[in-house]
């Protein structure tokens, strides 16, 4: 059977619609960005932005730019009506002290115990972390956005992360562009694989034992 | 009478020496005190560490202290951007030292700084390379990494608005690191748009007390509040100017 991989912004509109009414919610630089644009209009969900913001809205208009009001990918942002300014520590305290109901990130690998490794590829690169670190450990749940494999068509999904951790054990949910896979105390457990992926496959395609829990055709 | 107003960024930065730890507000481009970094540049002190999330922009500000060649350290959140390439290009050269610091935990070593802790227990980059030679604990359970207050001889920032007696507000996201930053230093030099007078803040609404503020300066507004990078051009005094509004 053949299948076509989910885009970028297929994924992200999964996820958004994930998020329930009322969640303080975290969308890391990159791809996670995108959800934000999927997020239903009928909810209320407050986005969090590390540099001290709570009720983040969309880009502004053209020529409604403010230098003052940017995201953490430095991208000119707006505020909700209702949202909040603060600084630095607190909203780090928000991240770290477990305020956060989830957190969108990418990653590089993560492994069957959920470990994340999403900030250096190692080697030559300059090292960066940002905020990655306090909000893999701080958010209630994490959850990673990420194509299922390499573009060398490896597994990012592994038994061990060979790039630097961000995190230990911090993973709850993978959302890839061919299944639903999440972090369970028995393993790994896809689910809403997308359609014309066999379980067999995407077992195939994955370098680690997947329980078929739940597995499912679903849009 | 007490007055904490300075007449001119100069004056403000005339004491900072060789050596000096430096933290500078900022967030991106969003807070960062340019015309004390400028000033700081012009002021000659050397063999400086500095402290700030990022690691400079384009030729301006905090970059232009790593063209200058005066930072020999920099204690950092996150240096790897597009267009951070005097930083980039120090740091391959191996004339300035690095040390990554998550961010929460950057932040938060300058809050103990000034708020008297000398160390504390955070679960942010346990496991991690990030925690490789520090302290490690497990309280009830779970892994914590001992961290050091991270204290500054002079903090830059950048508020909006401010009164003789140093009290500050901020504006929009601009305010990041302002408010920890100036409690963390010996002395705090803060440059505003805006001289009130006593009274002139609402007290319910100022973020920064002035106890924790040395000297105020006034700076003239920019003409946007946005600064595109790719429309950024060199105005005659140096400075980077917005074109359009």
């Amino acid at each position: 059977m053949s299948y076509a991989k989910l885009t970028r912004d297929e994924i992200a509109k999964r996820i958004a619609l994930d998020i329930p009414e009322g969640s303080y919610v975290n969308l890391g630089i990159g791809m996670p960005t995108l959800v934000g644009n999927h997020l239903p209009k009928d909810r209320e969900i407050f986005l969090h932005s590390e540099n001290g913001i709570l009720g983040m809205g969309p880009a502004p208009a053209p020529g409604g730019e403010d230098g003052d009001l940017i995201n953490a990918g430095k991208e000119p942002v707006t505020l909700l009506t209702g949202g909040a300014y603060f600084h630095h520590t607190d909203s780090f305290a928000m991240m770290r002290g477990g305020h956060l109901d989830i957190a969108v990130l990418g990653a590089f690998q993560v492994s069957v115990t959920g470990d994340l490794a999403n900030w250096h590829t190692g080697g030559d690169a300059i090292p960066a972390v940002g905020g990655a670190m306090d909000l893999a450990v701080g958010a209630k749940n994490v959850w990673v956005m990420m194509e299922h494999l390499t573009k060398g068509g490896e597994s990012k999904i592994v038994p061990r992360c060979t790039y630097p951790l961000t995190g230990i054990g911090v993973v709850k949910r993978i959302y890839t562009d061919l299944a639903v896979i999440d972090v369970t105390p028995r393993g790994l457990a896809a689910s809403r694989l997308i359609p014309g992926l066999a379980f067999e496959e995407l077992q195939r395609l994955t370098g680690v034992p997947l329980l078929p829990s739940g597995a499912r055709a679903a849009a | 009478m007490i007055d904490k107003i300075v007449p001119s960024v100069e004056s403000a930065l005339a004491d900072v020496r060789d050596g000096s730890t430096v933290l500078i507000g900022g967030f991106g481009g969003a807070g960062v005190p340019e015309e004390l970094v400028d000033a700081l540049i012009a002021q000659g002190a050397k063999d400086l560490t500095i402290v700030n999330n990022n690691a400079g922009n384009g030729e301006v500000g905090i970059a232009a202290l790593f063209k200058a060649g005066r930072v020999r350290k920099l204690i950092c959140s996150y240096p790897r951007q597009v267009d951070s390439h005097h930083f980039q290009e120090a740091y391959r050269a191996g004339k300035v030292e690095l040390e990554i610091v998550p961010q929460g935990t950057l932040s938060e070593r300058m809050r103990a700084a000034g708020a008297g802790i000398a160390a504390f227990y955070t679960p942010t980059g346990y496991g991690t390379d990030l925690a490789k030679g520090k302290e490690t604990r497990t309280i009830q359970g779970k892994g914590y990494v001992l961290e050091q207050a991270l204290r500054g001889d002079v903090a830059l920032v950048k508020a909006e608005r401010g009164d003789r007696w140093g009290n500050l507000v901020y504006r929009k996201s601009a305010r990041n690191y302002g408010p920890t930053m100036s409690s963390a230093a010996k002395i705090t030099i803060a440059q505003v748009y805006e001289v009130v007078e006593l009274g002139g803040l609402d007290p319910e609404c100022i973020v920064t007390p002035g106890i924790f503020v040395t000297r105020i300066v006034k700076v003239p507004r920019k003409g946007g509040n946005w600064i595109p990078a790719a429309s950024v051009t060199r105005g005659i005094s140096g400075k980077a100017m917005a074109t359009g509004r």
